[in-house]
């Protein structure tokens, strides 16, 4: 029911939504909770476990019971809560966790099972019979006990991810946080304040108070206009600080677009890390209730929601209000509701010296024992001294005293104080490092100490950065905190529900104490309470104070269970928002990416570069029949192939010799300058790092090769060797990859073609294997090395990047004109395993030179990384498993990589195990399938047959031992 | 003879514009990487003074003169942009050439700094990073060097295989961003 003349909402705009497919109308700034009880919806939800109908219970992000699905479609959002979910034109909301329409839930069948369904239920019932449980407990139970569901697509909104950054954040923006901002810049501090609701003012907005003789939301107003005067406040509201990390670091939620109809390009939300010097916490706190028996259906909430309804949204959430209090604060909402007009039948104070501060019924020592309503409240049942009555009523409103909201301060583990004078847990000091708590969650409940107290803590937090604290005026505001004493329980018949969320109540509590769940963190695991998304909120204290009495143990010798982030739910989306999509890995593109892909050529992902796999010509149906193809025209024509993707490494300088002698297992300070040398390099534990080829360009400068995979990682070494190892060298490294596009020119007439493009020709006399030199391409300064991969006469020439679009196409034309083409990966790897080559494959980390045959690479003559723990005994076994060729010669033709090897009769079992294969293909040149591997003692074995076993795949066959080496391996081609 | 064509690594992609704010790809002369070696920082900043006007940058700012400018990059290590390097200057430092190897970009215009925030974890505040301010840090996830280059004006360097998703990346929060302040 709306009350005329309240409420801060916009009675100008009015917004049709639905409900469960009903159409409804509310107002720009009402909540979906305010809309649906300005409609006259009581009924929000049915509960988690019994599947009881709820109402909504808070006014604010706490809300445990009326979560609803938002949207339609792939778009649809479960668990959000209406009393955050601000109404828009054509919002659509649906209730969730029911079986039919919502007033008659199939599954409140529950309900009448209560004993079945309590703490514990899921341990003590799936213990027996195990067959039981993935049959029928799990599908049946996880459709009866849950929350919304999610629409099984792939999210089509967007999200984002944010940083922020400044001197002071301020997290809340009632009357501390208002003072705590301007205090903070006046005193020149950079602000964020951080508000969780639409709107700034905190609790002002919902009491009916004054400042300095105004009304708090026209306080509120001014207060804003002079934030925003000072230039240095960013206000953020809809953004809840979601937690607090190392560093002066908070994770913070910005609702960007869900208050709105779809509007293109424009983020649902946001997740900022804000980066504060430092912090004022200035969150408020929140409301607890009360836990008496049926004290969960609709229309019974919380007494400070009531009055956010009226003052807030001008909404009167009952039209027969009655009270159930412990506190003299509570006692406004009966003031403020009378004044709107709205009856007020009844306030039951349950302390017996409780003083009436109005015109209205107050029952002194009372206490709510009982309610009826199938659907929604209708009636109370009272107790005031030994005698009962009935009181009719559509809304009951709960006070049993205010929790500071504390959570921030323990998110580093800090624990919380128990204050025996207001019965609450505060901030324990110095909990997070640059952050002070002040105000209403500090324990400090006046409005005019809350103001004093924001003042106060800005002016902490600037000095702590070295600025002084201005002077600051504080309005005048009312300084009663009112009287209170704690009442946690009201005994009687029926359950009393402690977590609305998780269906936990105070029974599931004396039953967790009573089978020995007594520590506050084994009742929570096993009674679920506090695990609903509202992670205890509104449950916590009157559980833990519920189980101190259980246990015949203080409150504050119980103690709280751990607070962590998120203090809100937070959606995955808007956590992952940096990493979706393209975001998720940068693409590395080769200069001949386009061109590759305009021949229709399949990209593979090499790490984060694309690489073409092959590249099909009309005609050919498969990837082998166009590998096979590439192979055979490399070793008998020429092919090309984008080798930019390699690691290239700039060496500089007077030691840069000494250094490479250091890095790499052999030596490079004897090799002259216009020739390259294959490396291998070495870890420290003595296993392989890397191999690659290195050309020296001049006396005091090298250029290094590394794989594609280790780029990055050698880099990494080398950066370390200079600066932790060797720091007396001379010398500089920086990579050049980026810089060059290399493409391979590869083939008996890989020379004819470069000769078809060079500024002068060269021939193999003036340009043998090994070779590199500069180059003229057309009329570009080139690289060219005569290096090979394949074993065929081979050269890599490297050009700046910007020709490299240009020569690869170029390159390509030329060798087609030759009968050539160009190749990608595939062919690139049969190539390699025909001539032995290695590659990450086979130096995957617990490979030696020894196992690869190339232990005669470390020089004797220098001292090199690795080369001592390489010297050990252990690693130098015969029977160590070392690289062999294979092939097959079984009934079976097929290799493949992963499959083990065992001795022809044994059986293919883990302790038969002698080796395994680590690279395969059909080799065209070969005329059958190839592979490499590494067996126990391998060289020795060359010519046996063995046993290919593939588990995996299935496949097993018998194989022939041989020499790595399959093509050409005297190496005559390389140097024709 | 023919002619290898060039191609700028942000030559299909930009300039880009949304709402107020702009990308636009810029093509210095040239790049060279500068590392001085052992003992020789002074050396050479004093000799790129003497044959280019300015000096080597301190760590995470620039310094420039006309259209040469010098980027700090890392530790002991800077990027001149706009000029080949003298060739005198090689003894005392290494010199390598990058002109091909990154991409830059300007990104310019109202709500820039809110465009970056999306994307790099760096204080932009104009306060805290100001002209000739210089960062190595991240863009989404992509290692970037981030220069402010007026008050409403930043360039980015990212490597050149990376182009395409750095300007998707840009393209995406400046998207974001007009969206968010079309609201007010």
């Amino acid at each position: 029911m709306r009350i005329e003349g309240y409420g801060r909402i916009d009675r100008d705009t009015p917004l049709n939504f639905s409900f469960d497919a009903r159409n409804f109308q509310g107002f720009k700034g009402d909540t979906l909770a305010s809309a649906l009880l300005a409609n006259g919806v009581r009924l929000m939800g049915r509960s988690f476990k019994y599947h009881r109908p709820r109402g909504v219970l808070t006014a604010g992000s706490e809300e445990p019971n009326a979560l609803m699905e938002i949207g339609q479609g792939a778009a649809r959002t479960p668990n959000v809560r209406a009393t955050m979910q601000e109404v828009f034109a054509g919002l659509e909301a649906h209730s969730q966790n029911r079986m039919g329409p919502l007033r008659h839930d199939l599954l409140s069948v529950n309900d009448l099972l209560p004993n079945f369904l309590s703490a514990g239920f899921y341990y003590k019932t799936f213990m027996w019979p195990r067959a039981f449980w993935e049959q029928i407990y799990e599908p049946v139970i996880r459709r009866a006990a849950g929350l919304g569901s999610l629409s099984g697509q792939a999210n089509p909104d967007r999200y984002e991810t944010g940083f922020a950054h400044c001197d002071i954040l301020v997290i809340g923006s009632g009357p501390t946080g208002l003072m705590a901002a301007l205090t903070a810049a006046e005193g020149g501090a950079d602000v964020i304040l951080a508000e969780e609701s639409a709107h700034f003012g905190g609790r002002l907005i919902s009491e009916a108070e004054e400042l300095d003789g105004q009304p708090g939301p026209d306080w509120v107003a001014e207060m804003l206009e002079a934030l925003h005067e000072t230039g240095r406040v960013r206000l953020m509201n809809r953004t809840t600080v979601t937690g607090a990390y190392d560093g002066g670091t908070y994770g913070a939620l910005e609702r960007v677009g869900l208050h709105l109809p779809m509007t293109p390009d424009l983020p649902q939300e946001c997740f900022w890390r804000i980066h504060a010097r430092q912090a004022v916490l200035a969150a408020g706190a929140l409301e607890r209730p009360i836990a008496f028996p049926m004290n969960d259906r609709p229309g019974i909430m919380m007494a400070s929601a009531i009055r956010s309804y009226l003052h807030h949204h001008g909404v009167a959430a009952g039209r027969k209000v009655t009270l159930f209090a412990t506190n003299d604060d509570a006692h406004r909402t009966a003031l403020d509701l009378m004044a709107a007009g709205v009856e007020v039948a009844g306030v039951m104070d349950s302390r017996t010296d409780a003083q009436a501060q109005g015109d209205y019924p107050l029952f002194a020592g009372a206490q709510v024992i009982s309610t009826r309503g199938r659907q929604a409240l209708r009636e109370i049942t009272i107790r005031q001294g030994g005698s009962e009555q009935r009181i009719e009523t559509d809304c009951l409103g709960v006070s049993g005293g205010w929790n500071p909201t504390l959570h921030l301060t323990c998110h580093m583990n800090g624990r919380p104080v128990w204050n025996e004078d207001i019965a609450a847990f505060v901030p324990t000091e110095g909990a997070v490092p640059g952050l002070t708590p002040a105000g209403a969650c500090n324990g400090v409940y006046s409005t005019s100490r809350c103001l004093s107290a924001g003042v106060a803590a800005a002016g902490a937090a600037l000095q702590a950065m070295g600025a002084k604290a201005p002077e600051m005026e504080i309005p005048e505001a009312s300084d009663s905190p009112g009287k209170a004493r704690a009442l946690w329980l009201v005994e009687g018949k029926g359950r009393a529900w402690l977590d609305f969320a998780n269906d936990v109540t105070s029974k599931d509590i004396k039953l967790a104490a009573q089978e020995n769940f007594r520590s506050v963190e084994h009742m929570k695991r096993y009674t679920t309470q506090g695990m609903a998304p509202d992670q205890g909120k509104n449950s916590n204290i009157g559980a833990l104070a519920l189980l101190a009495d259980a246990t015949g143990r203080a409150i504050p010798e119980t103690g709280t269970t751990t607070y962590r982030p998120p203090f809100a739910p937070v959606s995955l989306a808007a956590i992952g928002a940096g990493g979706q999509g393209k975001a998720f890995a940068p693409q590395r593109f080769t200069t001949s990416h386009e061109a590759s892909v305009a021949r229709g050529a399949p990209m593979i992902e090499a790490g984060l570069w694309y690489r073409p796999s092959y590249v099909p010509r009309p005609g050919e149906a498969t990837w082998r029949e166009a590998c096979d193809r590439e192979v055979t025209m490399v070793r008998t024509h020429v092919g090309v192939c984008d080798v930019s993707t390699l690691g290239k490494i700039d060496i500089q300088g007077p030691d840069a010799a000494a250094f490479l002698d250091f890095v790499y297992a052999n030596m490079f300070s004897t090799l002259k300058v216009g020739r390259v040398r294959y490396g291998l390099m070495l870890r420290e534990d003595g296993h392989v790092m890397d191999d690659g080829t290195t050309a020296r360009l001049g006396e005091t400068h090298y250029v290094m090769t590394t794989t594609t995979a280790a780029a990055g990682e050698v880099m990494k070494h080398l950066d370390f060797v200079q600066q932790c190892l060797r720091p007396d060298l001379n010398l500089r490294t920086i990579s050049v990859t980026e810089q060059w596009a290399q493409f391979g020119v590869v083939g008996p007439r890989s020379r004819e073609l470069l000769n078809t493009l060079l500024d002068s020709p060269i021939d193999n006399d003036s340009f043998p294997f090994m070779a590199c030199g500069e180059v003229g391409v057309a009329g570009v300064a080139a690289r060219l090395f005569r290096i090979s991969f394949s074993g065929e006469q081979a050269y890599e020439i490297a050009v700046p990047a910007r020709y490299g679009d240009a020569l690869y196409r170029l390159l390509v034309a030329q060798a087609e004109a030759l009968g050539g083409g160009a190749y990608g990966m595939e062919a690139l790897n049969v190539l390699r395993i025909e001539k032995g080559f290695i590659t990450h494959s086979e130096i995957h980390g617990r490979i030696t030179a020894f196992d690869i045959g190339m232990d005669r690479m470390i020089s004797a003559r220098k001292m090199c990384i690795g080369k001592p723990a390489a010297s050990r005994a252990g690693l130098q076994d015969p029977m160590r498993e070392r690289l062999i060729g294979l092939k097959p010669v079984g009934a079976v033709k097929q290799l493949t990589a992963g499959a083990h090897l065992f001795e022809e009769g044994a059986a293919p079992v883990a302790a038969n195990d002698l080796g395994y294969v680590t690279s395969v293909g059909f080799s065209p040149t070969m005329g059958h399938f190839i592979g490499l591997g590494f067996l126990s003692d391998g060289p020795s074995r060359i010519g046996d047959r063995m046993k290919m076993v593939d588990h995996l795949r299935g496949v097993e066959t018998l194989v022939e031992i041989c020499d790595p080496v399959f093509h050409d391996p005297e190496g005559e081609k390389l140097r024709g | 003879m023919v002619d290898l064509i060039a191609k700028t690594p942000c030559a299909d992609l930009l300039p880009i514009k949304v709402e107020a704010v702009t990308l636009s790809e810029v093509t210095p002369e040239a790049i060279t990487s500068i590392m001085p070696y052992e003992g020789k920082w002074e050396v050479a900043s004093e000799a790129l003074k003497s044959a280019h006007g300015i000096t080597l940058p301190g760590p995470g700012r620039s310094t420039g003169k006309g259209d040469i400018r010098a980027i700090w990059t890392g530790a002991g290590q800077a990027m001149v942009l706009g000029a080949r390097l003298d060739a005198g200057l090689a003894p005392h430092a290494a010199l390598s050439d990058q002109s091909d190897a990154w991409a830059l970009m300007r990104l310019e215009g109202a709500g820039g700094e809110d465009v970056l925030a999306r994307l790099t974890p760096i204080d932009l505040n104009p306060g805290v990073f100001k002209r000739g301010h210089v960062a190595r840090s991240l863009l989404g996830h992509m290692n970037a060097v981030i220069a402010r280059v007026g008050a409403e004006a930043f360039e980015i360097m990212v490597f050149r295989s990376m182009a395409g998703t750095a300007v998707h990346e840009l393209e995406e929060a400046m998207k974001s961003v007009a969206a968010r302040a079309a609201l007010r």
